[in-house]
């Protein structure tokens, strides 16, 4: 996947969470929590939409690898075959 | 035959504009069966009905906005005979004050590039959006409906205005400010093993599987509620009502403002996945969606949970008619003896607000200890 292909993906995956956030401006250096509000089960939902897209496992450890657009992509582009 | 009234829905709520009928005339109904959607403070609230019957008349049509207590619609309950004259004509009682809330989305504009959060703000301001310059990305978004010389108001969040919402929020804490003599009590607990034994469970777990930490903690309170009864129920004539079924209103964040603490029936007879699963849609529903109206009435007690990166302790304020709300902290490392040798542990701080006219501070305490025997043993939950 391209770095554009990936961006799609993780906002896709966002705005499932939270479709009223649709084409907000989105800093992809801030963590979702802090932009949006996020809570727990908002970041899980988040996390179980880029499992469906990617097929990943995301074991709870990388969590933190997950937070922000940027990070997100970064770790996608290195876990998928490109 | 049977008077189905407009329900209150909640020590804040005094009337509700009817948005749709589900049932009509001749129709069967189970005790349970969603009869109407009312659009409250909280927004679109299914309402349920009590008996088994036939749906005979409607009352009240939709659009309309009708105070409490008022009858929306007669029912036949199972035991009557089939009345031998014909219904009676649709009664309006009232007249509709506005249409319904049917479309939320602002009509499309074309050539317009506008986010449907922004597209909704404008609405509820009254702002038109062809008269909005757009920001230097060519798209409305918040930040440019929300133009300073606008006095600031709450984002909407789907449908729910989150003045009213406030409104709602405000008139039941100041009643249970004025009415409840609160007492607090609380105990700081050692989530460690807890912690520990969720990653492991996580770990073994896909996605989609995985529990929150509010989890085991939703099902080790009303495990530990169970044996400190005088905690779960409500005040009510006056005289304290213990229930014996647990249901936990679970306080739930909209964003942009508000919370709605709908009830979660029965934890302590649930699984934890079974548990998740009911979190997992009630917060879908409380964000996006419609809410029952048992969900909204039938809760004996509250959990206010703060969550990860908030606050060490919340002291909360009951919910009327309940008589004991719980509060939790964030879960966070700290320095803590353990064995007589400092350590880093996992805590959290659980504060319990109970209503004096029905309980002690002993019982909260008594409360406290066992919850923290029982979350030493996740597995177990």
């Amino acid at each position: 996947m391209t770095q554009d292909q990936l961006v799609e993906l993780v906002k896709r995956s966002l705005y499932e969470v939270a479709p009223d956030l649709e084409a907000e401006p989105l800093d992809p250096k801030r963590s979702f929590n802090e932009q949006f509000e996020f809570d727990s089960m908002d970041f899980l939902k988040f996390i179980t939409g880029l499992h469906q897209a990617t097929g990943l496992a995301l074991p709870e450890k990388d969590y933190p690898h997950l937070v922000s657009l940027e990070l997100a992509v970064a770790y996608l582009s290195e876990k998928l075959p490109s | 035959m049977t008077a189905f009234r407009m329900p209150s829905l909640g020590a804040d709520m005094d009337e509700g504009t009817l948005v749709e009928w589900i049932k009509k005339p001749g129709d069967q109904l189970k005790r349970g069966d969603i009869i109407a959607v009312v659009e409250t403070q909280k927004g679109a609230i299914e309402i349920e009905v009590f008996h088994d019957g036939v749906l005979e008349a409607i009352h009240v049509k939709t659009g309309s906005r009708v105070p409490v207590g008022e009858v929306l619609a007669t029912i036949r309950t199972a035991e009557e005979p089939e009345s031998a004259q014909p219904v009676p004509p649709e009664v309006v009682t009232q007249k509709p004050v506005y249409a319904p809330p049917a479309q939320v989305a602002a009509p499309f504009t074309p050539g317009l590039k506008i986010t449907p959060a922004a597209s909704s703000r404008a609405k509820e301001l009254g702002i038109d959006v062809q008269s909005v310059f757009p920001g230097q990305d060519g798209i409305i978004g918040l930040k440019e409906i929300e133009v300073p010389s606008v006095p600031a108001k709450p984002k909407a969040s789907r449908g729910i205005n989150l003045d009213e919402m406030r409104n709602a929020i405000a008139a039941a804490m100041a009643r249970s400010k004025r009415e409840i003599p609160h007492y607090y009590v609380s105990s700081i607990i050692d989530m460690t093993a807890m912690m520990e034994w969720l990653a492991t469970e996580n770990a073994r777990r896909t996605v989609s599987d995985r529990l929150l930490a509010a989890v085991p903690i939703i099902k080790a309170c009303a495990l530990g509620l169970q044996q400190v009864p005088e905690l779960n129920g409500h005040f009510l004539d006056d005289r304290p009502l213990r229930i014996a079924e647990v249901k936990m209103g679970i306080g739930i964040a909209l964003r942009g403002g508000g919370l709605i603490a709908p009830a979660l029936a029965l934890p302590d007879r649930l699984s934890l996945t079974e548990i998740m699963q009911r979190l997992s849609d009630l917060v879908a529903r409380v964000r996006g969606g419609r809410l029952r109206s048992s969900e909204l009435t039938e809760a004996t007690v509250t959990l206010s949970n703060l969550g990860d990166n908030s606050a060490d302790m919340v002291l909360p304020v009951i919910y009327p008619p309940q008589v004991a709300i719980i509060g939790v902290g964030q879960i966070d490392a700290r320095p803590w003896v353990v064995d007589g040798t400092l350590a880093s542990r996992k805590i959290a701080t659980f504060a319990v607000a109970g209503d004096h006219r029905a309980n002690d501070g002993r019982s909260a305490a008594r409360f406290l200890r066992l919850l923290g025997e029982i979350l030493q043993k996740p597995e177990m939950l």
